[in-house]
């Protein structure tokens, strides 16, 4: 496959069944993400608002850990969908901007988007936001390396 | 040598503790159902989670002395170095400036070597000093 090619969107990848295991599988099911839906290149959860996630009790503002856990899984999925398989892969680096706090109570949307796949590295974005996709929370970008190709 | 402030519910949501060393304070996190990403290692999710609770807290004992001092983080950038597999992870972080309104930390997190770190991350945050009373 050159680098070029890309994918049709879900072509051997389940992405329902993905979303399946990130629903009740260890960290991200703890955390409780859920699948919310995906197009060719990215991928949507939510993180449901929850005080064992508050990181500041006085604010009871959620800590900013779950959300880059968030998007960590969102702009992962993203190269899987990309990619139409569910591939190894190790995340070299995520570095998140956090734009400001998610207010107590708000739903989280995290959205990851893989913008360029080449045959070792992905690289993503992404931003979360809570309720307003205009008024974002959080802004992410990070890198892939696909730990099957040599 | 200064107590790490009580960790937030997240940080227990995680199962980290803190113990004030010599060097700092030292962040511990067991592997968990709670911590797994794919099977049989630690979630990077957590591993940045862990990284962000020992720069905060590292932060937050340098600022013990000033009386209702708290920190925002402005951003983390986190390098991932090596798996995590299923034992202990330790963190620690260096306050590289502390400045009246922002703080650069570095932490670390390693398991059987400390000298190999698995991850590690870069934040800025943000520090608010309660204005001093007047007179």
């Amino acid at each position: 496959m050159s680098v070029q090619d890309r994918p049709a969107a879900g072509s051997g990848f389940d992405v329902t069944a993905a979303a399946r295991m990130v629903a009740t599988f260890g960290h991200n099911g703890a955390l409780g993400c859920r699948f919310l839906e995906h197009g060719a290149d990215w991928a949507e959860l939510a993180l449901d608002y929850r005080e064992d996630l508050i990181g500041d009790e006085e604010t009871g503002v959620l800590a900013s850990g779950p959300i880059i856990a968030l998007m960590d899984m969102a702009t992962s999925m993203s190269v899987w969908i990309r990619r139409g398989a569910f591939r190894p892969q190790a995340t070299l680096d995520l570095r998140i901007d956090y734009l400001r706090g998610a207010v107590p109570g708000r739903t989280v949307i995290g959205r990851g988007e893989c913008y360029r796949l080449s045959r070792r590295v992905a690289f993503v974005r992404g931003q979360a936001h809570d309720g307003d996709p205009a008024d974002p929370i959080a802004h992410v970008t990070g890198t892939f390396m696909m730990t099957d190709e040599a | 040598m200064v107590a790490p402030h009580v960790l937030p519910p997240y940080g227990r949501f995680l199962g980290i503790t803190a113990e004030a060393t010599d060097d700092g304070p030292l962040f511990v996190m067991p592997f968990t159902d709670a911590v797994v990403g794919r099977p049989h290692f630690v979630h990077g999710g957590a591993l940045a989670g862990l990284l962000e609770i020992a720069a905060v807290g590292t932060v937050m004992a340098a600022l013990a002395d000033v009386p209702g001092a708290s920190v925002k983080p402005i951003n983390v950038t986190v390098d991932f170095m090596r798996g995590g597999r299923e034992r202990d992870t330790y963190a620690a972080a260096i306050v590289s400036r502390l400045g009246n309104r922002i703080a650069n930390v570095e932490a670390f997190a390693w398991q059987e070597d400390r000298s190999k770190p698995i991850a590690s991350a870069r934040m800025n945050l943000m520090v608010r000093r309660p204005a001093k009373e007047e007179g």
